[in-house]
Order: structure tokens, then sequence, then C-alpha cells
């Protein structure tokens, strides 16, 4: 048993050397760099971090708390500066932020203000300006019934729970057809009944868009079940990717054959193993 | 919200008061009325006590300067009521009544008195009118419901300037560190400023302006003075709720590349409507406070020039009148607080801000 996971490790390094062929690349970091100034000096966070995220993949990121995993995806998304190394979509260095890399964050961080069916909308209507307010209204009620809230479109997004807040940031996100989803621990908030309901959904409405995914969590078993891949970063400062593990289950998939493939245990405990180490 | 009791007292008439309720009936009703009632007390045996201190003193003065038979006559004209030789002092509740059912009969005459005269002069109007004349207008005295109407034109037209002023401008700073260092001094040091302060520079300011009109310029004075002491409030909570949104509705906006226009009118008003109506709330409130001596020193009509008068005045009921003034203010200045509450309640996304 322990034999073969460290096959897996030395294979898995070998394929996070970048060697994807570019045509197949959606998400590209080289030797990212990223050094918050602190009253004690530079921290570097992120040192000579490479990673290359396919077209139509769901990678999911686990890593301890505080290691960078938010500052890697914030980088992403265009929010926050890169010190060194680059980030390219398609080929193309990013610059900021921009609806092409659709994030789901933590807090659901809807508009309280508005219905869930205006949140969405406030994102379709940037995207789509030169659809018809008919079209766009459509667009944005079509990804409302996907993620289940066909009955509340004109609720204000304050008097929803949580999972159903979360549910409209899904909505939202997918809705402006982004080239590539970012997604911060977004079911971290939630208890574990919900969290799995919208772990459904997620994987529901990804199996039909396929959009490559990037997601950070704190759950091995949800790393597992969503993911292409599960990327390991190791622990800060300087962090870097630790590992990565192929994740060969067929989709579209379900949680109970998930849990029943002989695999499963095999994969957990290599996330858990390097993440005791 | 804030007249909840009055829902209280309708449960109670409809009988749906149930027994658990009662320490709530207690806390929110009966409580109430008797503080209301032990105030009225209080003020009643206390004014007793001020009028004979005051009579006491008036008729020891009578008998050192015009000995004991001119002191026998006041004490004796003193217990007989008769007005001219009342003591004047803290009228006592029951006069207060008296004075405020004195002044609504005055308020009807001259409302009857108006329009006798309006329908008077209808037909000459119309004809003055026709011939390109100015119409002949009232100019009686005002009643004193006349002057609370022109109290709240007054204070209303400062608070509309106070939010025309100091919402946009609250905007601006909030949104811009650069304009935020330029505004803190003159935020800081113009803050404190008392409203006789403010009168006295809008006064020197607009007499000039106003230099070749001949028309009354109190009114004007004394609304841009209400005006500029209430801004601040408003002014300084709008810069802080525009410069404080949540960051995760600024990336959000970010993220979808939202325009400065969107952006301020979808994300930043919207989520910083709960502290600017704090603001607004607070300004509505210190213009009606400062309004009373604005318009006393403008000579501006309203209640301030009313509580002044009669200060002057000093007939008989004159402190009486001015205490049913002083009531009057209060009960004015607390409605005012509620319908703001109200609109901010209604405006506002987050029921549980509004205090
Ligand atoms: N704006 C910042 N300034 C300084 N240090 C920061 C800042 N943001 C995060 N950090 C530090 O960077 C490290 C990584 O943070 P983060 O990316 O949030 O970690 P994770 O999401 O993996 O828990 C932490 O040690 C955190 O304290
Ligand atoms: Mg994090």
């Amino acid at each position: 048993m322990s034999t073969n996971v460290l096959e897996h490790k030395t294979s898995n390094l070998i394929k996070d050397a970048g060697s994807f062929p570019s045509s197949e690349v959606m998400l590209d970091l080289k030797n990212l760099k990223k050094v918050y100034p602190t009253p004690k000096g530079d921290y570097v966070v992120l040192e000579d971090l490479n990673l290359q995220i396919k077209k139509e993949e769901f990678v999911t990121i686990i890593g301890h708390s505080g290691c960078g995993k938010t500052t890697m995806l914030s980088m992403i998304a265009g929010l926050n500066p890169i010190s060194g190394g680059y980030i390219s979509v398609l080929g193309k260095h990013i610059k900021g932020p921009g609806p092409d890399r659709g994030v789901i964050f933590q807090a659901p961080s809807l508009m309280p203000w508005m219905t869930s069916l205006q949140n969405v909308l406030l994102g379709v209507n940037q995207v789509f300006p030169h659809a018809t307010k008919a079209q766009r209204h459509d667009i944005a009620k079509y990804y409302l019934q996907k993620v289940g809230l066909e009955d509340a479109f004109n609720k204000k997004a304050s008097d929803l729970s949580q999972g159903m807040q979360q549910r409209v940031g899904i909505a939202r996100a997918f809705a402006i057809k982004p080239k590539v989803l970012l997604l911060d621990e977004p079911f971290g908030m939630l208890d574990s009944l919900t969290r799995g309901e919208l772990q459904d959904t997620l994987i529901e409405i990804w199996n039909k868009e396929k959009i490559t995914a990037v997601m950070i969590t704190h759950d091995v078993d949800e790393a597992i079940f969503l993911a292409d891949r599960v990327v390991m970063m190791t622990s800060g400062p300087k962090a870097k990717i630790g590992d990565v593990l192929d994740i060969d289950f067929e989709r579209p998939r379900t949680r109970k054959a998930v849990l029943e493939h002989d695999d499963y245990y095999k994969y957990r405990k290599h996330l858990i193993d390097f993440l005791e180490h | 919200m804030g007249l909840g009791f009055l829902g209280t007292i309708k449960d109670l008439f409809t009988g749906k008061l149930e027994k658990e309720d009662f320490i709530s009936f207690l806390r929110k009703v009966v409580v109430p009325l008797a503080s209301i009632l032990l105030f009225i007390g209080l003020w009643h045996m206390g004014s007793q006590s001020l009028y004979n201190i005051e009579a006491e003193f008036k008729i020891e003065k009578a008998l050192e300067d015009q000995g004991p038979a001119a002191a026998e006559a006041l004490r004796e004209c003193i217990a007989s009521g008769e007005s001219g030789c009342q003591p004047n002092t803290l009228p006592s509740p029951s006069q207060v009544w008296a004075s405020y059912q004195s002044l609504l009969r005055d308020h009807n005459i001259i409302s009857a008195d108006k329009a006798a005269f309006i329908e008077k002069t209808a037909v000459l109007n119309e004809k003055r009118i026709a011939e390109g004349k100015e119409p002949i207008t009232y100019t009686g005295r005002p009643s004193f419901v006349d002057q609370i109407f022109r109290s709240l034109k007054t204070v209303f037209a400062g608070f509309l300037l106070a939010l025309l002023i100091a919402v946009p401008l609250g905007i601006f700073i909030g949104l811009s560190p650069t304009l935020k260092s330029a505004f803190n001094w003159f935020i800081q040091i113009f803050k404190p400023v008392s409203p006789v302060v403010w009168y006295l520079l809008v006064f020197m300011i607009v007499k000039t302006v106003l230099i070749d009109s001949n028309e009354d310029s109190s009114f004007t004075i004394s609304f841009i003075s209400v005006g500029l002491c209430s801004m601040w409030a408003t002014l300084v909570n709008t810069a802080m709720g525009v410069s404080s949104v949540d960051k995760d509705y600024i990336n959000v906006a970010k993220v979808l590349k939202l325009g400065s226009f969107q952006k301020i009118f979808k994300v930043v008003l919207p989520s910083s409507l709960p502290l600017i109506f704090t603001g607004l709330k607070i300004t509505l409130s210190v213009a009606w406070m400062v309004l009373i001596a604005i318009e006393l020193l403008a000579q501006s009509p309203g209640l301030g020039l009313f509580v002044w008068e009669e200060f002057q005045n000093g007939a008989n009921d004159s402190n009486a009148k001015i205490i049913v003034a002083m009531f009057v203010i209060g009960i004015i200045g607390f409605l005012l607080d509620r319908l703001m509450l109200t609109i901010q309640n209604w405006v506002s996304f987050d029921k549980t801000d509004a205090i």
C-alpha cells in the first residue's frame, strides 16, 4: 500500500512540470510568486508555484489553512496583484479581474437588497449587453432553475438561507459563462447536509457546462468527489504545489458509486497522508 | 415600531390580550401613563411652590416699599386671582392647558377672519389679476398653528438643502481618498460650529447677495442656516457608508467589471443606504432643534419667533404659551424622528440595522 502511494507521488510530480500540450491548457500559473509586505518585513506566501489546468478540467486544491490558497485564487481572479511570474488564460496574460473568470466566494456575497433574479441579472446584463431584455431574463432564470431556485426568483437575497444564497452564487457565476470558474471554499460555511446537496447541484450543472473549475476546499471527501485532479499545496511560507493526484472516476459520478469504488480509500489515504506530513 | 404600544392598546380593547401579555401591557402602557401622571403631579407641586415664593417676595417688597396697607391689598389681589397682580413664574399644568385651548380658539378666530377676507376680496382680486395688478393678500397676524406650519416649512427646506449638499458630497468623499483628505479638515472644523455663528455667517452672505431684492430674506437666511448646521451628520455618515462597503460586494463589482455608474448606483449606494439614513435622521432632528434658535435670531416667522415674542411680551399667560410651544416642539420633533425611522426601515435591506 505505501509503495503504491509513493508511486503516485512521483508520477504526479513529473506530470506537474507543465507537460500538457499548450492547446489543451486553459489556465497556466508560471513561477508564480506572492509577497505581502508586513511590518516585520516581506512575507513570501507563494514562490515558484507552477500549475497548469486543462480545458474542461475540474481541479480541487487542498492545503493547510494559511498556506496561501485564497491568495493564489484571488491572484487568478485578478483581485490580488502578482509579485512575480505570470498567470495566463488561454495563453493570454491576465490583467486585473474580468468576467472571463467567474468567482464563487466563501460568503455568498449577494447584494442583499436585490432579489435572486436581480443578483444573477447584474452579471448577465454586463456580459450580454446586446441581448434583449427578455433574453437576458431567460438566461438568468435558466440558471436559477438549474440550481433549484425556480420558486425564489423574486425573493430578496437577504431572505434566503445560507444554502439558497450560495445556490444563487452558483447561478450567478455560471450565467456569465466564464472561461474559468474559481471557487474558494464555497460550502465551508454550510452544514454537512446542505453541503452535500450543493455539491450535487454544482456537479450537475458543471457536467452540462464543463467550465474549467478551480476549487479550494478543506474537505478531503469533497475534493475527491468533485475533482479530476486534486492539487496539494505545501505549507507556507513559500508554498508551492506539493503533489497532484489524478482521480480516475468516470463522469457523471454519483456519490454512492464514488464511495463504493475500490480506489476511493486509496485516494483518501493519499491526501490525508500528505496533509499529515 | 415606536408606536407599538398602540397595538397593545388595540388588543386590550378587542379582548385579545392573554394573561402572559399582562406584564408587557404593564410595561408598555401602564408604566408610561403612570410616569406621565407623576411628571404632571411633580410639575404641579413645583409650580405651586414657585408661585408661593414669588407671591411672598412680592408682598414682602410691597410691605417694605409702600407699607402694610399696600401689602395687604396685594395679598387680596393675588388671592382673588386677578390677572394684573399675579406672580410671574413657572405656569402650572392647568394654566398651560388653558393657554393651549386659548391658542386654538385664537387660531379658529384668525382662520375665520382669513376665510372671510379671502371671500370678500375674491371678486376684487380677480379684477386686479385681469388688470395685471398684484392681488391683495391677507396680512393679518399669523395664528399659533400657522407658526407651526411655517416652522415645518423652514425645517424641511433646510433639511432638503442639507440632503442635496451632504449626500452627493459624502458620496464623492467616500469614493475618493484624495477628496477625503482634502475635505477632512474642513469637516472637522465646521462640524462643531454653533447654530448662532452659522446664522451670522449666512446672514453676512445672503444680505449682500440679495441686496437688490426688497423681499424678506429672513426665510432664506434661516433655512440656509438650518441646512448648514444640520448637514454634517449626513455628510460624515454618507462618506463613511460609501467608503466602508463590504469588500465582497466590491469584488463582485470588479469581477463583473461594472462601470463606475453601475457600481455606484447598484452596489455602493444601496449598501450604504442604512448609514445614509441614520445620518439623515440625525440631520432632521438637529435641524428641528436649531431651527428654534435660528428663527429667533433671524426674526423669521415660526415657533422660534413665537417663543421669543411671547417672552418679550411678558403678558400674563406668556409663560404658559411658551410651555405650550415647548411641548409642541418636542412632540413634532418626536414625530419627525419616527417618520425618518419608518422611511429608513422601509428602504433598508437589513431590518435590524435601524435603531
Ligand atoms: N493582505 C494580506 N497582507 C498580509 N498578509 C496576508 C494578507 N492576506 C493573507 N495574508 C497571509 O498570507 C497567508 C496566506 O493566506 P491565505 O491565502 O488566506 O491562506 P489560506 O486561504 O490557504 O488559508 C497567511 O499567513 C495570511 O496571514
Ligand atoms: Mg482561505
